[in-house]
């Protein structure tokens, strides 16, 4: 493992949340913290001096883009051949309303995946160095990058807050 | 309440261990199963075959009733998928915990439904080798599809719908594959590794990923309400008695969550029986889909009413001779066997011993999906042989080459939902996870 990455395993949701106060208040910044299930405790902290994920961003252009796609398309293709059916005005605007939904539920949905996907850093091809089997079961793991003078000084802090493991 | 109804919670390394037992090697019982649903499969197939090479005549397609078992059958399976998005997504922005053991199978059952139901527009069509001609597409003459028309509307809703049910119901799925990954070996690991995406529970993943699907679940609830409200407007846009009613698209979205709350049912009380899923999947939660059958059921019973009154009210005499047609003759017996399921045999359930009494919801739910099959046959068929004209009117029974293919797609259902749960968590480790008290090392209250 290089130099400057330290691991703490941890059993508990209240060790992990004390490790990651104690980091932060050692100057430690760049840590990932892993978890099987996402924890609202773990979350708050983190949580506290970032701001807020950008998902929604994707979501809102996608179904806009949506929105525009399905009334683009149905009154561009509608005046294309100005066919009159029914007595209806060629360009209906109630009908080409559900095109526009189903389109802004499509295009919303598919580009939620796309930020999940770059946001996430997804797909992942190996597995991080910092990575441990257990995260996925019962095991929290706080993974911290550092210079490696500091190293110590986070194994230590991991261990204090309660960690069962400290790995570097 | 007894006391042995309070046994320690399960942990997290429990919930681990009991879902990924459920993808250990199948029993012969289980072959024996695969093997007699794949046969009748391969009997709906064989039957689409052969209509494909005889004509649609060989499905008994005859004016006036073109639509007869395809439609019916469609309209049943994209109803069924409804419950599984309303449970996956609806009861979700809710915070109904209870939902969490049986969302997973519920969402399996929608995605699976819908691509059942996605195969019958194309059977019914005939000519399927000329499907994309429901989609738009860029061609030199200008050709586009009549966006005022309901089918062009249904192409829309049906493949949005499919498309993020499937979305929806893998990236659920991601964290879930991970934790299988990590407790396998060999080749299984490597396709585990590949389908997780290399999922790792990093505080970044979770971030985007909760915010997500929070975001999905707001996508997917107007999304279900929609569709089936697109389908009813199938019949609902039409001139024809019986079909021509601003009630349709609540009508069949309750009847939609209806079904669907059966099939559930269907479904989840085996798996619970036979992989001991106890813990997770217990009376409470039969107790809740009992209780939402019920109320969907009034809900439907009501609509029943209102259906017969406006025929009655309206003074129109051709939806009071299709509504008279429909109780009295030729389809009568189709018409109140609709009632008798969907209607009263649910009423056993205000009985809070029969909402946990599992022979009894299993019977229940059979009922409703017959029922509910039926509430479509009654819509589509008779409606279709009794309209405004005498020259149009006509009787339409099955036959083998249709019956073969509706009764192969169950079979075609089953096989998806039965393979499945052999290769994929069908309760999600994740999220009963995160109803289970967190791992903490001081107890504090």
């Amino acid at each position: 493992m290089a130099a400057g990455r330290v691991l703490g395993v941890f059993a508990h949701v209240d060790t992990t949340v004390m490790a990651i106060r104690e980091l932060r208040a050692q100057g430690f910044t760049d840590f990932t913290v892993y978890s099987p299930v996402p924890v609202e405790e773990i979350e708050a902290v983190l949580e506290e001096n970032r701001p807020v994920s950008p998902v929604r961003l994707f979501t809102l252009i996608g179904g806009l883009t949506g929105t525009i796609t399905g009334f683009g398309l149905t009154i561009w293709s509608a005046l294309k051949w100005g066919l009159v059916t029914g007595g209806k005005p060629v360009v209906s605007i109630p009908p080409f309303v559900i095109i526009a939904f189903e389109l802004t539920i499509l295009l919303g949905g598919l580009s939620t995946l796309l930020a999940i996907l770059v946001l996430g850093k997804l797909p992942a091809l190996r597995r991080s160095p910092t990575y441990d089997p257990r995260f996925t079961v019962d095991h929290f793991g706080v993974a911290v990058t550092c210079s490696p003078d500091r190293a110590d000084a986070a194994g230590r802090c991991l261990s204090q807050a309660g960690a069962e493991e400290v790995r570097r | 309440m007894s006391q042995e109804a309070a046994p320690r919670p399960p942990t997290y390394a429990d919930v681990n261990r009991d879902v990924i037992r459920t993808l250990e090697p199948p029993s012969p019982a289980y072959f024996g199963w695969m093997t007699v649903v794949a046969l009748i499969l391969a009997a709906g197939i064989l039957a689409w075959t052969y209509q494909i090479y005889m004509g649609m005549g060989a499905a008994g397609k005859r004016t006036p009733q073109m639509w007869a078992m395809y439609i019916t059958t469609f309209v049943f399976w994209i109803g069924i998928g409804h419950a599984g998005t309303l449970i996956s997504a609806i009861l979700y922005l809710f915070r109904a915990r209870w939902r969490t053991s049986i969302y997973r199978g519920a969402e399996a059952m929608t995605v699976f439904a819908v691509l059942t139901a996605g195969l019958f527009p194309l059977i019914h069509a005939g000519r399927m080798w000329f499907a994309y001609w429901l989609l738009p597409y860029p061609n030199q003459r200008y050709l586009w599809p009549n966006f005022r028309s309901p089918l062009v509307w249904d192409v829309f809703a049906i493949s949005t719908y499919l498309t993020i049910s499937v979305v929806f119901f893998c990236v659920g799925l991601l964290p879930d594959i991970a934790a299988i990954r990590d407790a396998s070996t060999g080749w299984r690991k490597k396709i585990y590794g590949v389908l997780s995406l290399g999922w790792e529970g990093t505080d970044r993943q979770w971030r985007h990923y909760r915010r997500a699907y929070g975001l999905f679940a707001s996508l997917a609830t107007p999304l279900v309400l929609s569709v089936h409200s697109v389908v009813s407007w199938d019949f609902a846009m039409a001139l024809v008695p019986g079909w021509h009613s601003t009630l349709f698209a609540p009508f069949f979205v309750d009847g939609a969550i209806f079904s669907g709350f059966a099939m559930v049912l269907v479904l989840i009380i085996p798996m619970r029986y036979f992989w001991n899923l106890y813990p997770y999947i217990t009376d409470k939660h039969l107790d809740a889909m009992g209780k939402l059958i019920l109320v969907t059921s009034l809900v439907l019973s009501y609509f029943y009413v209102c259906e017969a009154f406006t025929a009655w009210y309206s003074g129109d005499h051709f939806e009071r001779a299709s509504l008279f047609w429909k109780a009295t003759k030729s389809y009568a017996w189709a018409f109140w066997l609709q009632y008798f399921c969907n209607s009263l045999a649910p009423l056993v359930l205000f009985r809070k011993r029969a909402r946990t009494h599992t022979p009894t919801l299993y019977v229940v739910s059979i009922l409703v999906l017959i029922g509910m099959w039926f509430e479509r046959f009654n819509i589509i068929v008779p409606s279709l042989g009794h309209d405004f004209y005498p020259y149009t009117w006509g009787i339409y029974w099955p036959t083998v080459t249709d019956t073969m293919i509706v009764i192969g797609s169950f079979a075609w259902f089953f096989i998806l939902f039965l393979g499945f749960i052999k290769v994929m968590p069908s309760v999600s480790i994740v999220e009963v996870k995160e109803t289970l008290p967190h791992p903490v090392k001081e107890a504090h209250h």
